[in-house]
């Protein structure tokens, strides 16, 4: 009898329905409620609008799945973003604006990477300094104003097209491409899945942790600083409180996803369906006319679900 | 059977050592006093000192609960956001029902709900503090701005802002309620056997669990004990400015963090005191206090407080590294 009923709960709660379940419930909630969500413009605008939440929650995976975790990714974007605004309005240059946020994402990747691996700060705590310093810096370079007078080249790499495709969900895909070949196709990846699961067993092989680490969380500055160039073009203008609490999305939508927070299992795919889960969410939450702050609510409460399904699946 | 004897000799041994740690922080305190006296003229004016003292009140009534969480190796990041919701629901109790003791009991509540909510989200869903503690962070901060809908509450009842901006023989108000918690916490931590508890699971769950240790309600008890002092502090914020809104408390959470780590709290757990906390509180206060004298933008205010949390951590990791 209890064989019997742990089978059936460990089939039911298994990741692919898991995700799928909430994806699914999510959208045939809404498609009844409100007459706007299944049309085909709404759904083309849902997956524009997740990009650039996709391009953070990627490496917020792959962060997570080290049993690490960064929670100053959306400081680090809105500062990128600020900082690619001026150079783009100072410079005239789109391309050396973009290359000035990677390198911005770059050096707080670094930073929390040789914080948390050679210094041995807990990753949540480092994270959580380095958020009090670019959300600082964020403020002391605008002084509270937004950046404006961005050409109109940039706003096109967000409002474009390509055979048809807007160009954020091209974006969006190669970036879930170039991840999914890392994690999975790569001995970067297969590090990665030791650093969470078997850290020990990486260091008997003689591969240095704290490099592999380094370059985790460099991996996810990078992508903070890619982001910025989609958010930037997606408001045409950089504001010092834009991209902040970005980060708590991107948490959810791994949780909801089914990544792990302690035994360092990953799976990206339930992180794509976990970004659109939220995605998903808002959008329907605005056809609602729910306000914003109550919509941080609802995928708080998502997450606790998610996370709850996980803590059942860890007592199988 | 001498263990008994031992553990005497290693607690005294333990406690010089503590006392030395507080002395370098006390020590960090008067050379940041000094520097901050050299460079303002008004810092050391008696109204200037009583303000810090009425700040360090505020902080060290928040950090104080936290730092039974990070004792037991938690964290609670949602302490500033509670402050936020227990103010504005003290608030408008206050206002509909014209009772500053309903009022209260409403924040404080509140508070102790909230931190409740973070204890089952700990031990029951079994979530990692700083991740449950960070999601409840963001719904407080979503459920306050949806409450308030962008309005301010303000003018409350003389009486009532006794409590935060009054004066008793020359002193802040909000000083005595420091001490007393001080007092209690102090005491709480080190002479009771659910303080040694509290001890026992931050220096090693599984081995406090196998002494009969209740870890799960004693760790429920933490959280919501840090709630219930967001929601003291709350009101000690409320009666000061005389006005509640939305993003209240919003800037008080890495202070927080930082004045437990600065005073010698180890984010481990296991280590550390309620009285070091004070000293970290007094710290942070005296630096943004200095900060604000110096004309520095507020801007720099979570930049320094970041590279101060971190620069803790690593002061921490030394001294334990050189302990072992």
């Amino acid at each position: 009898m209890s064989t019997g009923r742990l089978t059936f709960a460990s089939v039911s709660i298994a990741r692919v329905p898991g995700v799928a379940v909430v994806l699914a419930v999510l959208c045939v909630g809404f498609g009844a409620t409100s007459p706007g969500f299944a049309t085909f413009a709404n759904i083309a605008n849902i997956l524009t609008q997740s990009t650039i939440l996709l391009l953070l929650a990627l490496p917020m995976t792959v962060i997570i799945m080290t049993e690490g975790l960064d929670l100053s990714m959306g400081a680090v974007l809105t500062f990128a973003s600020i900082v690619l605004a001026i150079t783009v309005v100072t410079t005239g240059s789109p391309m050396l604006g973009f290359l000035a946020a990677l390198a911005v994402g770059f050096c707080f990747g670094l930073g929390n990477g040789m914080l948390i691996a050679v210094l041995d700060i807990p990753p949540f705590i480092t994270t959580l300094g380095t958020l009090g310093i670019a959300q600082g810096l964020s403020l002391l370079v605008t002084d509270g104003q937004s950046v404006v007078g961005i050409p109109r080249s940039v706003e096109s790499i967000y409002s474009g097209t390509a055979v048809g495709i807007p160009m954020p969900v091209i974006i969006g895909a190669l970036a879930y491409g170039v991840t999914h070949t890392l994690l999975y196709h790569t001995r970067f990846g297969t590090y990665v899945f030791a650093l969470g699961g078997n850290r020990e067993a990486l260091r008997v092989a003689g591969i240095s942790v704290r490099a592999m680490l380094i370059r985790v969380y460099v991996f996810g500055g990078l992508m903070a600083g890619f982001a910025a160039l989609l958010m930037t073009a997606r408001l045409n203008s950089a504001h010092p409180t834009a991209g902040i609490g970005m980060e708590f999305d991107a948490i959810a939508a791994v949780a909801v996803g089914g990544t792990s927070f302690e035994r360092g299992n990953g799976w990206l795919f339930g992180t794509l369906l976990g970004v659109i889960a939220v995605g998903v969410l808002r959008n329907g939450l605005n056809l609602l006319a729910v306000p914003s702050s109550a919509q941080v609510a609802c995928i708080g409460a998502l997450v606790i679900i998610a996370l709850f399904i996980d803590g059942l699946r860890t007592e199988r | 059977m001498k263990t008994a004897a031992d553990m005497v000799t290693h607690s005294r041994l333990a406690l010089s050592g503590d006392i030395l740690q507080m002395l370098y922080r006390l020590l960090a305190v008067v050379l940041l006093c000094a520097t901050l006296a050299m460079l303002s003229d008004v810092f050391l004016t008696t109204n200037n000192l009583l303000n810090v003292l009425r700040q360090t009140a505020l902080l060290f009534l928040m950090a104080s609960g936290l730092t039974l969480v990070i004792l037991t190796a938690g964290l609670d990041l949602s302490v500033g956001a509670n402050i936020a919701l227990s103010a504005c629901l003290a608030a408008s109790v206050i206002k509909t029902t014209g009772s500053p003791l309903l009022g209260m009991a409403t924040g404080i509540g509140c508070g102790a709900m909230v931190g409740l909510a973070n204890g089952i989200l700990v031990t029951a869903l079994r979530i990692p503090s700083f991740i449950a503690t960070y999601g409840m962070m963001w719904m407080l901060t979503g459920v306050t701005y949806y409450y308030m809908a962008g309005e301010t509450i303000h003018g409350f009842p003389p009486g009532f802002r006794q409590l935060g901006s009054g004066y008793l023989l020359g002193v802040p108000t909000p000083v005595y309620v420091m001490v007393l918690f001080l007092l209690i916490g102090a005491l709480f931590a080190q002479r009771t056997i659910w303080g040694q508890q509290i001890y026992a699971i931050g220096a090693n769950p599984v081995a406090a669990r196998l002494s009969g240790v209740p870890v799960e309600r004693r760790l429920a008890l933490v959280y919501a004990v840090s709630g219930a002092m967001a929601g003291l502090a709350s009101l000690i914020i409320l009666a000061r400015i005389n006005s509640a809104q939305g993003d209240i408390g919003e800037e008080l959470t890495l202070p927080a963090i930082a004045a437990v780590l600065v005073g010698g709290t180890s984010l481990f757990g296991g280590s550390g005191t309620v009285a070091g906390t004070l000293i970290g509180a007094l710290f942070l206060t005296i630096l943004l206090n200095g900060m604000n004298l110096l004309q520095i933008h507020s801007s720099w205010q979570p930049l320094v407080t970041g590279c101060i949390i971190l620069l803790a951590v690593w002061i921490d990791n030394r001294t334990r590294r050189i302990g072992e």
